[in-house]
């Protein structure tokens, strides 16, 4: 029998996430995956899983949880406060955990969404090639839905290794969020534009896994708010009627029929994503060129930050560390280090 | 109009062949697909037909959306469009009933009878002009102009799933149960959405659709099957 991962407390908002569902979209069936997927990357990670594993995502706060075999933990998103048996861990590096021992995982103070994997990965059934919940239609996860008291997730073998942390925080990015105009931006003037990228929003607190809803000055589409259903990318800023932007997210609707101003560049929809409800957020536009250098800076950067994941303990030095350390000072003297 | 290259972030683009709903837009969107199916440009990793564009996703770390506009356009200018090879579903319907919460509505405020409104639902040929919004949901085009009808004023919390919709110009058949501003007649004992069948959906764009009414008895005959996991409904003409 296979191990398992016992729900014993859950927030509401706690659900299964693999990377999403691929090749669906033509029929109306949207990835799903994690809001925050670098953050949920890096989670699986840090606990010796691949890529394609199963973990969670919660909103808030996670829940208490408990397994039945040894088994490598790490929490991601933001700063998770995190304990075992009462004692308090560290985000963003793994720990062991052993049956009998309660894992607690509180609130997050500077995030939304946060990740918790578990080595082995969870393996409850996929569904259309995913085990990504899809909450608005029931797919996928443990029986479509959000997990409960009680729920018990099978795990996949666990495979043994040492615990890793970061050697350095993923690089998040600061300022206004970029955007590329279109695929409807000529619905949009000058006037509208210049609130757009001009002003300043706060995300409303009618926030989902579908959509982030965003507060501020109101935009008027010059040519009307709707427009005969196209498709909706990650991303998208769609402008109903009432003038207020929503932004779409990991389980948008596949189509719709508002104008869309602009998409929010992927290597910043994590950082939208993770702003708290009532946070500020401002958009500046960039071209599609400019965004795409971003997207693959982004998706390097990742690469990076799994590929130097450090063990814990034994190796706290790294290499990149002690090659910027001058320990050879004392031996030849720093006069002859110099050219 | 001009085809025309939209961005849509960076990793889609739209191909906008019309910000109109017309059948022949819509069947070299559907075309455009298919080509892109069966001969592929690098980078591109998903499509998405809709009723007047294509939403092309992409690797930007593959192509960049700058060289991938051009060569979509060149692909349609040598797109075979082949019309009549689509499949032709008869769809059966239990109109009215639970399921058809504004038939007789919809009867008063068209003044006709609900059997001459069932006639005239059933008279006309659909197409399938794209799946979206939820899993399976069907966006049918070819509603007679009589049946044109706004949207509720206030949506339903709750459709049930299977149910034989009319919002506007358009027609549906839904998939999934959910909330709703569209008018319902009834309902089919087809499965739209099955994401334990083999094949999850049953329809896809460029399909074409006829209704036909069936009696609870009936229905009730067709759900039992469907319940037994036997197929009673195939497309009369194969794609």
């Amino acid at each position: 029998m296979s191990a398992l991962l016992k729900i014993r407390r859950a927030s509401p908002m706690l659900t299964v996430q693999d990377r999403g569902r691929r090749g669906l979209l033509h029929a109306g069936v949207s990835g799903s995956g994690p809001m925050d997927p670098p953050a949920f990357a890096l989670a699986n990670a840090l606990v010796g899983n691949g890529p394609e594993a199963a973990g969670l995502e919660y909103a808030g706060f996670g829940g208490t949880f408990e397994v039945t075999a040894p088994v490598r933990i790490a929490v991601t998103g933001g700063e998770a406060q995190l304990s075992r048996d009462g004692a308090a861990l560290a985000p963003w590096e793994s720990h062991e955990l052993a049956p009998g021992q309660v894992l607690g995982v509180g609130a997050l103070k500077d995030a939304v969404w946060g990740y918790l994997a578990v080595s082995g990965g969870i393996e409850t059934p996929p569904v259309l090639g995913a085990r990504a919940t899809h909450l608005r239609t029931g797919l996928g996860g443990h029986e479509g839905r959000a997990l409960r008291e009680g729920d018990d997730l099978p795990l996949g073998e666990t495979a043994i290794g040492p615990c890793l942390r970061l050697r350095s925080p993923l690089p998040r990015g600061t300022g206004p969020i970029r955007v590329v105009p279109g695929p409807q931006d000529e619905f949009f003037d000058e006037a509208a534009w210049a609130a757009f990228a001009g002003g300043s929003f706060t995300v409303s607190a009618t926030r989902d896994r579908m959509a982030t809803a965003l507060e501020g000055q109101e935009i008027r589409a010059a040519k009307g708010h709707d427009i005969v259903s196209d498709g909706t990318p990650l991303g998208s800023v769609q402008v109903p009627g009432s003038g207020r932007p929503i932004v779409l997210m990991a389980e948008r609707q596949t189509t719709g029929g508002y104008p869309k101003i602009a998409t929010v560049a992927s290597a910043d929809l994590p950082r939208l994503a993770q702003t708290p409800s009532g946070g500020a957020l401002s958009f500046t536009r960039v071209s599609r060129e400019e965004a795409e250098e971003a997207a693959l800076a982004a998706r390097r950067a990742l690469a990076r930050a799994i590929d130097t994941l450090a063990p814990k303990g034994s190796l706290q030095l790294s290499s990149e560390y002690l090659l910027s350390v001058n320990l050879i000072d004392g031996v030849v003297g720093p006069e002859a280090a110099e050219p | 109009m001009t085809p025309r290259i939209l961005a849509a972030g960076d990793q889609a683009l739209t191909v906008e062949l019309s910000c109109e709903v017309d059948e022949a837009v819509n069947a070299r969107v559907i075309a455009l697909a298919r080509s892109l199916a069966d001969d592929p440009i690098p980078g591109v990793e998903e499509t998405v037909p809709t009723y007047r564009s294509l939403l092309v996703l992409y690797d930007p770390g593959a192509v960049r959306g700058a060289a991938l506009g051009p060569a979509l356009l060149a692909r349609l200018e040598t797109l075979d469009v082949r019309p009549g090879a689509a499949r032709l579903w008869r769809v059966p319907v239990e109109y009215g009933g639970e399921t058809g919460l504004d038939l007789e509505e919809m009867a008063r405020m068209k003044e006709m009878s609900p059997d001459e409104l069932i006639a005239l639902h059933g008279s006309a040929e659909y197409r399938v002009h794209m799946i979206g919004f939820a899993p399976g949901f069907t966006y049918l085009g070819g509603l007679p102009e009589r049946l044109h009808t706004p949207r509720r004023a206030t949506p339903r919390q709750v459709v049930a799933a299977s149910s034989i919709g009319i919002g506007g110009k358009q027609a549906s058949v839904n998939s999934v149960a959910g909330p709703s501003g569209w008018r319902f007649l009834g309902r089919t004992p087809l499965v739209p959405f099955d994401p334990a069948r083999e094949e999850p959906f049953l329809f896809r764009a460029g399909d074409r659709i006829r209704f036909h009414p069936v009696t609870s008895a009936e229905a009730a005959r067709l759900d039992a099957a469907l319940a037994r996991g036997e197929t009673p409904v195939t497309p009369e003409v194969a794609a």
